[in-house]
């Protein structure tokens, strides 16, 4: 489609119920109560000029220009600010209106450049389309007068520029920060004529200010003023394409805009349903890694890590790669090949991976990074209300009364959604006074306390505790009666419910007690689980601080107790709603990438299923589990598991204990990376795969509420294949007859063996936009609550959740407790948002630590610091900071050169392996360098990533 | 006491008012003489609103200052009233009398149009003057 501005109706939709009809321009119209005149009129085809209107703020009335005459009211109101009637007449193009918009256009005019032609929003400029619309001709004050023309740009933010000469002062970008994006960075300084844009102080520019550079702002403003370097550089759009963003699990939709295969820029698409045309500065803006120079598109071969690597065509790895797996079947069956699957592919990607393993390999060793992330809400979700999924859509928390947040910090992990979060809980946005928030969390993250934000309580637990909090308040629940019993004998086992009442009423559990292990303050606990039980609609929000514990999936079923015993299940605005790390982690859950599971979490044990399946394939299935990620590393250093295919996952650097990875790596005798970059895990590869990018590739993600989302290609791949096409490519180098043409087909099959994607298909996800499984016969619209009439096993589960320490203990050697999470600006290992300007806000892995700890150490913002557990060390430099509680030492794990992972240890979750990342023993002393790990890794890095390159010879 | 304890006082005492910013401002400037960026950013901290906000109510109101200025304030009314009444004729001499000691500033109204040319000095309004009162009036400042 030829480039095209999003439609703007002027001022935001109204959800109320009652219609009201009225005449505009002699065109009859009903609209929902509330609507402004302005948006009326655009949704029966009209275009009342405008320029501080748009339709993600509220009206503002501030430009004058879309003012209208109404029958029986005097003067011309404004259209923006004034909402419909019943039986209203409405004019809005008279003789009249076009004289007073023109005299307002004039003054507009006076003090603005008149450099269309070279200006960067030349044609796509809201200023320009309405001085054409009122037909301005001339402006009688001239262009002499005082201006504002000369002003410096600001152009400190990397992506986007701030040019003050363009500004209009509508503050728009003001009012999005405001109420889109919640950060409130900007505020119009001065006064009249002498008023401008200001992010933040007298002394702030755009980089220092508040901003989190989400592009609310720039995509707000009328004009350039606010302008994506990009689009200064190259120059308007000429199509765009719309598409699901590849970071985090919100699965924001944007509309890619493209010159050729050129990305300009990436704009929040208004229809997209998990982000409501919204984004974070990594989806708008952190894209330049898909053409970095860093980028392999070569396949690459070697026969061992000591040599460098050999670039060879495509036909030439994939017969080396395919000779090496059949070999090594050969002399060591099947069992010593496995696969991982990437959360980061689409689902056909992920699906045709694990299908390559089980069908093709002859081996259920497939695993996901979902492993080290998820795979305790997985069993948790699954053992208690029978889906491995979240309960509800985004659009929920516009529903909750009460909040719950544990273990998630989503202003950083998953922006967008914590954006919607806010416009919920502050009360100035809200009638009702808006959502209560309840934070447990070991760190003060933003959403404790932020402009207009404030927790009504924080708990700031011991790491490694999160089942005893949940416990202590289940007890204050049950114990001071403020259970749903009702809820609970329609839709629990009652009799598993009072085993569990029984087991949470113990004095042992009380908050009184547990406060010695978990360091919360009983009388804020009890005062915390009161609001949750009775606060109305409660929702739960929980990340990577719930499940990465050795008790993860024990945290995850204390949730569900919650949820249970409260009533809060199965309606808009309650829920248990894990908050997915990366953008497809829901979406290769589903596609089986466990080892035990086949798509649509059916046990591989299962007869049925598994006939499905080899019926379907064509061969024969184990019926026994396969080996999680960390079996086959135990299993290479013992030499039974030889090859092993990775698809877009970095293990070396994302799983724990990075030495124990390395020398399961190192031991195997074919390793295939399959990715955009010589990541880490590279370092030990024998055949490095070229991968493509989600630019480049057509198939589905699935986000966090379940949604399944259209990726489509805007640009030709620039490894040559799609990274399906890869793995089908290696599929029939190893004697597989694979023949699809379009990830279509590989949904269709999809489909075709999953109950729960029985509905879905390529051209529904055209027509819908996106849908939400479980999509089937009794649902084909999909599904954006769980849980309405009944729980999907039948009786929901309580399930009795023992609090057992971690065996991670601190002691004399190592006094403090390690814990780890993600910043804004940078997203897993970094190998995507490294390689972008996002450096600027995050350029190194910093070690927050609590003044006291920091005092006793002799240790000042900045210093270089040793960190130390039993399992390794590495160095980094200190921010001390109160977020942290003493005790506790928080850092961020992007960066190879600090590889936080030398550090974690081997314990993990004890239904699911999920490792243990955020509880680590360590020691922090003074440092004056790097660690021996940090020097000889650097060196392994630069030893294994050379490549040869044919030279001619000299004359 | 130091600015930043006295600060953290006036905001306490405002804190459960509604729309407390603007008495703040008002307290802070009174005392301290000035609204520098530094007491922005405890506001900002204190309310729980961001410092951009608090940077846009102290800029967009004339009597907020970013520094100190020592100097004596007299305070001119040229709205159309006292100018109708002649007050454009007693500005040259007034800024005479007043140099670089005393700080002229120029208001749009002080609500006693019937009774100007009219001026303020702290909290006592001046009516009626004429040139020889009001350069008296700024010599005494």
């Amino acid at each position: 489609m030829a480039y095209e501005r999003q439609p703007d109706m002027g001022t935001p939709a109204s959800h109320s119920d009652t219609s009201v009809t009225l005449t505009i321009d002699g065109r009859k119209i009903t609209v929902p109560e509330g609507t402004s005149v302005m948006r009326a009129a655009a949704e029966s085809g009209g275009d009342i000029p405008k320029l501080c209107a748009t339709d993600n703020v509220s009206a503002y009335g501030s430009c004058r220009l879309c003012l209208v005459e109404i029958e029986g009211r005097r003067g011309t109101p404004a259209s923006c600010t004034t909402p419909v009637a019943d039986g209203m007449v409405v004019k809005t193009q008279t003789p009249r209106l076009a004289k007073l918009r023109r005299g307002v256009m004039e003054l507009y005019i006076s003090d603005h450049p008149l450099d269309c032609l070279t200006c960067s929003a030349n044609n796509d400029c809201e200023l320009q389309d309405q001085a054409a619309a009122v037909g301005l001709r001339d402006v009688r004050y001239g262009y002499e007068g005082e201006n504002h023309m000369g002003n410096k740009p600001d152009v400190s933010n990397p992506y986007f520029l701030f040019a003050p000469d363009k500004c209009i002062v509508c503050s728009r970008c003001v009012r999005a920060c405001d109420e889109v994006q919640g950060t409130f960075a900007l505020t119009v300084d001065g006064r009249g004529f002498g008023s401008q844009i200001s992010a933040g102080q007298t002394s702030d520019d755009f980089l220092s200010s508040d901003c989190v550079s989400c592009g609310a702002c720039v995509q707000a403003c009328p004009t350039s003023a606010l302008m994506e370097k990009s689009v200064k550089d190259m120059g308007k759009p000429e199509r765009s394409v719309v598409t699901t963003c590849a970071y985090c699990g919100v699965g924001c939709t944007f509309r890619a805009e493209m010159k050729g295969e050129q990305l300009v820029r990436m704009v929040p698409w208004k229809d997209g349903k998990a982000n409501r045309g919204h984004s974070c500065v990594k989806g708008r803006f952190a894209w330049g890694y898909a053409n970095h120079k860093d980028r392999i598109t070569t396949p690459m071969i070697r026969d061992a890590i000591d040599q460098p690597w050999r670039e060879v065509s495509w036909d030439e790895a994939l017969s080396f790669t395919a000779a090496r797996l059949n070999a090594i079947k050969a002399e060591h069956g099947a069992q010593a090949l496995g696969g991982i699957t990437s959360s980061r592919c689409t689902n056909e990607e992920t699906f045709l991976v694990q299908k390559l393993v089980r069908g093709g390999f002859g081996s259920n060793n497939v695993d996901t990074c979902a492993r080290v992330c998820h795979s305790p809400t997985g069993y948790g979700l699954k053992t208690t209300f029978g889906t491995s999924a979240g309960t509800q859509d985004f659009d929920s928390v516009m529903q909750s009364d009460v909040m719950l947040v544990i273990g998630s910090n989503p202003t950083d992990g998953h922006p967008v959604f914590a954006s919607r979060m806010k416009q919920r809980l502050r009360p100035d946005l809200n009638k009702d006074g808006g959502a209560k928030l309840i934070v447990i969390d070991p760190r003060r993250i933003d959403l404790v306390k932020s402009p207009h934000i404030e927790a009504a309580h924080h708990l700031p637990l011991q790491p490694g505790t999160n089942v005893a909090v949940l416990t202590a308040m289940a007890h204050v629940i049950v114990t001071e009666r403020l259970a749903d019993e009702e809820f609970i004998h329609a839709r629990c086992d009652w009799d598993e419910y009072q085993d569990w009442a029984r087991f949470v009423s113990d004095e042992r559990h009380s908050p009184e007690v547990l406060e010695a292990v978990t360091r919360v303050p009983a009388a804020d606990l009890r005062a915390a689980a009161r609001l949750y039980a009775t606060g109305g609609n409660g929702a739960i929000y929980y990340g990577l601080g719930v499940t990465e514990h050795s008790q993860g999936s024990s945290t995850v079923m204390a949730i569900a107790n919650l949820a249970m015993v409260t009533g809060n299940i199965g309606r808009p605005g309650v829920g248990v709603n894990p908050m997915r790390g990366q953008n497809n982690v829901q979406g290769a859950c589903d596609m089986g990438s466990f080892p035990h599971e086949l798509a649509g979490y059916r046990h591989i044990s299962d007869d049925a299923a598994r006939a499905l399946f080899e019926q379907d394939w064509g061969v024969t299935l184990d019926a026994e589990p396969g080996l999680r990620i960390n079996n086959m590393l135990d299993a290479a250093v013992d030499g039974s598991f030889r090859a092993i295919y990775i698809q877009g996952e970095d293990i070396l650097q994302s799983d724990p204990n990075t030495k124990h990875v390395a020398a399961g790596l190192e031991a195997m005798d074919c390793v295939i990376v399959h990715d955009l970059f010589l990541n880490e895990t590279a370092n030990y590869a024998h055949v490095f795969l070229p991968g493509s990018t989600f630019l480049e590739k057509n198939g589905t993600f699935t986000n966090a509420e379940r949604r399944i989302q259209p990726v489509r290609k805007v640009m030709e791949p620039a490894n040559g294949l799609e990274d399906w096409e890869v793995t089908q490519e290696l599929a029939k180098a190893m004697g597989l007859d694979w023949n699809y043409a379009h990830p279509a087909e590989i949904l269709a099959e999809i489909a075709r063996l999953t109950p729960s994607f029985a509905g879905v298909s390529w051209e529904m996800l055209e027509e819908k936009g996106s849908v939400q499984w479980p999509v089937t016969a009794e649902r084909p619209e999909g599904s954006p609550v769980m849980h309405i009439d009944g729980f999907v096993r039948g009786k929901g589960k309580f399930v009795v959740t023992e609090y057992v320490p971690t065996d991670e203990k601190t002691g004399p050697r190592f006094p403090l407790l390690l814990t780890t999470g993600r910043i804004l600006s940078q997203y897993n290992v970094g190998a995507q948002t490294r390689r972008t300007a996002n450096t600027a806000w995050h350029p190194e892995d910093m070690l927050e630590m609590h003044p006291t700890d920091a005092e006793n150490r002799g240790l000042k913002d900045g210093d270089w610091t040793r960190l130390a557990s039993r399992t390794g060390e590495t160095t980094l430099r200190v921010t001390v900071t109160d977020r942290v509680a003493p005790g506790v030492v928080y850092t961020t794990f992007h960066h190879p050169e600090t590889q936080a992972n030398v550090v974690t240890t081997d314990y993990s979750d004890w239904a699911t392996n999920c490792p243990e990342y955020k509880v680590t023993a360590v020691q922090v002393m003074p440092s004056n360098g790097p660690t021996d790990w940090q020097e000889d890794y650097a060196q392994l890095s630069e030893r294994s990533r050379r490549i040869d390159t044919e030279r001619e010879p000299a004359e | 006491m130091t600015q930043e304890g006295r600060i953290a006082e006036i905001c306490e005492i405002h804190a459960g008012r509604e729309g407390p910013l603007l008495p703040i401002l008002h307290d802070v400037q009174a005392e301290l003489g000035c609204v520098d960026a530094a007491a922005e950013m405890q506001i900002a901290n204190a309310l729980n609103i961001s410092r951009a906000e608090v940077r846009g109510v102290v800029s967009f109101y004339h009597d907020f200052s970013a520094e100190p200025d020592p100097r004596p304030v007299v305070q001119i009314c040229r709205a159309e009233a006292c100018k109708a009444r002649g007050v454009e004729a007693l500005m040259p001499s007034a800024s005479a009398a007043a140099g670089e000691r005393v700080r002229i500033d120029t208001v749009y109204c002080l609500g006693l149009c019937s009774v100007g040319p009219n001026a303020r000095i702290g909290d006592d309004l001046h009516a009626r003057l004429n040139g020889e009162r009001l350069t008296r009036l700024i010599e005494n400042a």
